[in-house]
């Protein structure tokens, strides 16, 4: 099967319906960024959720000042507890180790910290995480405790904010994904209108349907394709502009997600919206271009 | 010739043959065609005559597998229509050329390009293409204007390209549906002289027509149809009967 036409049906096709075409691909751009950004919200809450959440249920800081006495008998006192299941000891150094590698995304922050800036704590998990009250009001006010902090808790609401950007970002996604569903749709019905005659010669000649068809699918697949090169270009610059460049300078709380994360989401996003557009398109001509 | 020799010593084969086909349209109404039985052989020249809505265009259409018989069996180069998956119908329609009145060519390709679509589209390899398509347009007497657009070209001019276009992979069947109802008397006497060159390399050539001089210069087989019904099968038949020739008359207004 020689190629040559499919090409030139394909460079005729996207020429007579170039206004068409812009807009099917900024609008397959726009949805394939928002589903993209979605789910790297998703992935930047589960890269906090499993240092934190998984890790530690209860952090005791201690002060700067405890003393080695204070340290055994908190530890001894931690152990006994019934709520509790396990204990680490955290040192300074551990502290600092642990901060490190949090923060391996933003290494600015990492050279402005020392170990002893951070405090030593002893980090529990407890058999039933929820009854932290009962073992914060047992350690809070001990002597050596600086404070008693249920890390769930401080996260909480940070994870709601950033799930509720995430589920806008999915939701408006969606519906930009239908809008360009609609727009590949009625494109694609306007460029088989506007070779009906070739099809129908190509019919009456016996051209197989998967010929006919092709260059129809090939312009939805190049309108996919481009639209999620420029998801992917929007979400890295996303990510260099405003992720390192000025949140992971300014904002020390949390780690932020990395490079392996975004070209993970962009080659899912790109696959997604070459399929989806092609796929588009095939199930329109189906129904406009019936032998 | 030597070439009518072969197609003589083909005859009897049967390619087109249709068997108490009925075609309605719509349940209840009356029928487009009334079980009709035809069989066409191998090389043979068949004008397919009646009056607009006597069926010929249906009976065309369910030649090309563009409609399925209602009722009957249709049997086109050894494929049972009825029973033809859709995925098969484009080598069907690879068995047989296609003209019609309105030339249906391609109006922003030129003569070459309109004839070399055909074959492109079926696959065709580009040195193929490009020994085929000088040949066939010798044929039918284009040679030279290749490179023409089909507006610089006369009606007749235009219907030669076409039925290269038709020709072009050698079908052994040839479908026209009134191919020369747009041009005039003397134009469609040089359109008849090509079919019947195209007929005598062996090729079975259907023509719908209403055009009754050219029936009876011909004398070919001539099949008649009324409302639905064939009332007509001759050998070497003339147009027909004064009523058709009304009808005919009629139509033309």
């Amino acid at each position: 099967m020689s190629v040559s036409p499919v090409v030139s049906e394909v460079r005729t096709g996207l020429r007579q319906n170039a206004t068409m075409t812009i807009a099917v691909v900024v609008t397959v751009a726009v949805s394939l960024a928002l589903l993209g950004l979605g789910l790297l919200i998703g992935k930047q809450i589960n890269v906090m959720k499993g240092y934190w959440y998984d890790k530690v249920e209860v952090a005791v800081y201690l002060t700067p000042d405890v003393t080695p006495a204070e340290r055994d008998a908190l530890n001894a006192e931690l152990r006994a507890d019934p709520l509790v299941s396990q204990v680490t000891y955290e040192s300074q150094q551990d502290a600092y180790q642990r901060f490190k590698d949090q923060f391996k995304n933003s290494p600015g922050l990492v050279d402005e910290v020392n170990p002893d800036e951070l405090p030593e704590a002893f980090r529990v998990k407890m058999t039933d995480p929820r009854q932290f009250a009962q073992i914060s009001e047992r350690f809070s006010g001990q002597p050596g405790v600086a404070e008693v902090q249920d890390q769930r808790e401080l996260l909480k609401g940070f994870f709601k904010v950033l799930h509720g950007f995430q589920i806008t970002a999915l939701v408006i996604g969606i519906v930009q994904v239908l809008t360009a569903l609609v727009l590949i749709s009625n494109t694609i019905r306007v460029a088989a209108f506007s070779r009906r005659r070739e099809t129908s010669v190509m019919r009456l000649v016996g051209a197989s349907n998967l010929y006919i068809q092709l260059p129809f699918v090939i312009e939805g697949a190049l309108a996919g394709l481009v639209g999620g090169a420029l998801a992917i270009a929007a979400i890295v610059a996303v990510k260099i502009y405003v992720v390192d460049h000025r949140l992971a300078k300014s904002v020390v709380a949390f780690p932020f997600v990395g490079w392996g994360a975004i070209w993970g989401v962009g080659a899912l996003v790109l696959a997604f919206g070459i399929v989806l557009s092609s796929s588009a398109s095939f199930v329109t001509l189906r129904r406009h271009l019936r032998v | 010739m030597g070439q009518t020799a072969q197609s003589a010593g083909q005859r009897g084969v049967p390619v087109i043959v249709l068997e108490a086909v009925t075609k309605r349209f719509a349940a209840g109404t009356r029928p487009a065609l009334a079980d009709v039985s035809v069989s066409i052989d191998r090389g043979e020249f068949v004008f397919l005559v009646g009056a607009s809505g006597s069926g010929k265009s249906t009976l065309m259409r369910l030649v090309t597998r563009e409609e399925v018989a209602s009722r009957g069996e249709v049997t086109v180069a050894g494929r049972d229509l009825n029973r033809l998956p859709a995925w098969r119908v484009p080598a069907l329609r690879r068995e047989m050329g296609c003209v019609f009145q309105d030339f249906r060519l391609l109006p922003g390709k030129t003569v070459f390009a309109n004839v070399a679509f055909a074959l492109e589209v079926t696959g065709r390899s580009r040195g193929h293409v490009r020994t085929a398509v000088p040949e066939v347009l010798d044929l039918v007497g284009l040679g030279g204007k290749e490179q023409r657009l089909p507006h610089e070209l006369s009606g007749g001019e235009q219907q030669r390209v076409a039925i290269a276009r038709a020709f072009a992979a050698k079908p052994p069947i040839l479908l026209a549906d009134e191919p020369t109802g747009n041009l005039d008397p003397s134009t469609s006497v040089g359109i008849m002289r090509l079919l019947d060159r195209i007929n005598r390399i062996g090729t079975t050539v259907v023509m719908a027509t209403h055009d009754s001089d050219v029936v009876d210069a011909m004398r070919r087989r001539v099949i008649e149809l009324d409302d639905g019904r064939v009332v007509r099968d001759q050998r070497r038949g003339v147009y027909g009967s004064p009523h058709i020739r009304a009808a005919a008359r009629l139509d033309a207004r």
